[in-house]
């Protein structure tokens, strides 16, 4: 059961996200898909708001106070996401993108073309979403290296047996903080530790992590890590390559453009200082502003506050799903809670994901089903597709028992 | 009826729990076709015997959703033992019926007499994620006819 405080706590906060409102009063809605996207408090579509009453103007180019102001906080964004995730010199080392698969593609593209050749080796994991695998897999086709994986055991963790052999080949590892699908948290600050014994730099993703845990990239230890805002309460449109200074240094341009250059000549072009050199073009500016509310907003409920509701919801959520559906539903992913995040992937047993996610919705239970970008892990799970559901900071026990319920139904309709 | 019972009428539970003409073919004049939907991971496999234009057998396998699964054992049904051109004007029919070629607008109002038990699929309409779902089988098998007349 959830803390007194954090309950209380989160029963307020609710009325802070509009949609709740404006949804919830005129039917049933129990929004259990955050992992996909999450909603917006009021400060952050009040943030983007006031940007484009007050202050819009293109960033980093006019020399009228409007500008200045637009680019004071575009930049301001960047300093605060660099803080938030305990970057060394946040000014520096936050690459704006529009979100983590362009990071992700930004990684394999700028660091990867500089770093590997046809003998290389590129570790991954069995669990990534397909932003972590394609990128280097198209890198692949260019370059012809090797990609090998890491795989995942019947509780969704991974299988670190030959890890050292494997990184002794490698020069660049590429692990999910957090997977999507099973939800399991990997040991990333121990394998970044062992990586870096046998000088392989580590590319997280963090899509999923950054959300709902304090997060410390120094901590971690990782070299790269790739954020999506808008699963963290932000706008859509906009998300962030996080890497120590000396590797963005090394790492070549990727998209080309205004902003990036220091000087274009007809022979040729000299590349921005970091972190412009791969922001080409104007930037997301109201999103960077919705952006910086959102980690305000995050930082003022605190993180260690949403980690743990997190986890109490998905404690309760995975009791009453085996109580009250007991054989009839399969759950994946590590049954212990203090391995994984508050995400469920599940089964009912003859009852297609698909069809599962269409009764629900007729309860006003909103769950993704299908594959979740992660074709490679649901073929190892041995299946096509798993219903999902996942929880926030706004959720509560309410929307567990409306999922339950409304699983019971579907199961009903299909076995009756 | 509430548009979900809408959708899992009867019919589509029942092909869905016991689908027909499950299986594989082999054989020369057999064209299996492989088809998939990205969104959701369906997959189907259809088998079609086709000898002097005619789809004298046709089997399917693959994995799915209620609609898919129940429009692929439906339409075995609808189109075995018919000619090419028969099978052509039940797709089309069907799809009007559905409403997935955009320039016929509005789903038609089905003659049941000629579409049968197909009819069953039209609550589909007002789940437009879902019309994916039930022309999945239907796409692969005209894919599927196609190579038996380019042959
Ligand atoms: C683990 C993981 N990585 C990457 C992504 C990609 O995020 P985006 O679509 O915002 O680029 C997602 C989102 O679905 C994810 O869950």
């Amino acid at each position: 059961m959830a803390s007194v405080e954090v309950t209380d706590q989160i029963d307020k906060l609710r009325s802070d996200f509009p949609i709740f409102a404006d949804i919830r009063a005129s039917r049933p809605f129990y929004y259990l898909d955050s992992a996909a996207s999450s909603q917006h408090p009021a400060v952050v579509i009040d943030a983007m708001d006031r940007y484009y009453r007050h202050s819009h103007a293109n960033v980093h180019r006019g020399v009228y106070g409007l500008a200045e102001e637009a680019t004071g906080i575009y930049e301001n964004a960047r300093k605060h996401l660099g803080r938030f995730i305990g970057a060394n010199d946040p000014s520096h080392e936050i690459v704006f993108t529009k979100n983590a698969t362009e990071a992700l593609n930004l990684v394999a593209q700028g660091l990867g073309r500089v770093l590997l050749t046809s003998e290389s080796h590129v570790l991954l994991t069995e669990m990534e979403h397909h932003a972590n695998l394609v990128p280097w897999m198209i890198l692949q086709e260019q370059l012809g290296f090797t990609i090998e994986y890491l795989p995942f055991d019947a509780e969704g963790l991974l299988v670190l047996d030959d890890l050292d052999a494997m990184l002794e080949r490698a020069s660049i590892l590429g692990v999910t903080l957090m997977s999507n699908v099973l939800g399991t948290l990997n040991p990333v600050a121990m394998l970044s530790e062992r990586a870096h014994q046998h000088d392989v730099l580590v590319v997280a993703d963090g899509a999923q992590f950054v959300p709902h845990f304090a997060t410390d990239v120094s901590e971690l230890g990782v070299d790269c890590l790739a954020i999506t805002a808008h699963k963290m309460l932000a706008p859509t449109g906009i998300g962030a390559l996080w890497a120590r200074a000396e590797i963005l240094d090394r790492m070549q341009p990727f998209l080309g453009g205004g902003e990036m250059i220091s000087d274009v000549r007809l022979d040729g072009f000299t590349a921005n200082e970091i972190p412009h050199k791969f922001e080409a073009g104007t930037p997301p500016i109201a999103e960077a502003a919705g952006w910086d509310a959102a980690l305000g907003y995050l930082e003022k409920v605190g993180m260690a506050t949403i980690s743990a509701h997190d986890r109490s919801l998905t404690n309760y959520a995975m009791i009453q799903l085996q109580e009250r559906l007991d054989d009839r539903i399969t759950i994946f992913g590590p049954p212990d809670v203090t391995k994984r995040g508050g995400v469920i992937s599940f089964e009912l047993a003859d009852v297609h994901p698909h069809d599962v996610a269409q009764v629900l919705d007729q309860h006003g239970v909103c769950v993704r089903a299908g594959h979740h970008c992660a074709k490679p892990l649901m073929r190892q799970l041995g299946v096509g597709a798993t219903a999902r559901a996942s929880f926030y900071l706004y959720n509560d026990e309410q929307d567990v028992d409306a999922l339950v319920d409304a699983l019971l139904d579907a199961y009903r309709l299909f076995h009756d | 009826m509430n548009d979900l019972d809408d959708l899992y009428r009867e019919i589509i539970l029942d092909h869905y729990k016991n689908p027909r003409n499950q299986g594989v073919l082999e054989g020369p004049t057999v064209h299996a076709q492989e088809g998939f939907n990205p969104l959701c991971g369906d997959e189907v496999t259809i088998y079609a015997q086709v000898e002097d234009d005619v789809v004298v057998d046709i089997k399917i396998t693959g994995q799915g959703c209620s609609i898919s699964r129940s429009s692929a054992s439906l339409m075995s049904q609808a189109v075995k033992g018919k000619s090419i051109d028969e099978v052509k004007a039940t797709v089309s029919r069907f799809k009007r019926m559905i409403a997935v070629e955009e320039s016929e607008g509005e789903p038609e109002e089905v003659d049941l007499r000629v579409i049968g038990e197909l009819a069953a699929l039209q609550g589909v309409v007002k789940f437009p994620v879902r019309i994916k779902c039930a022309t999945l089988p239907w796409n692969t098998l005209m894919i599927a006819l196609e190579d038996a007349q380019a042959r």
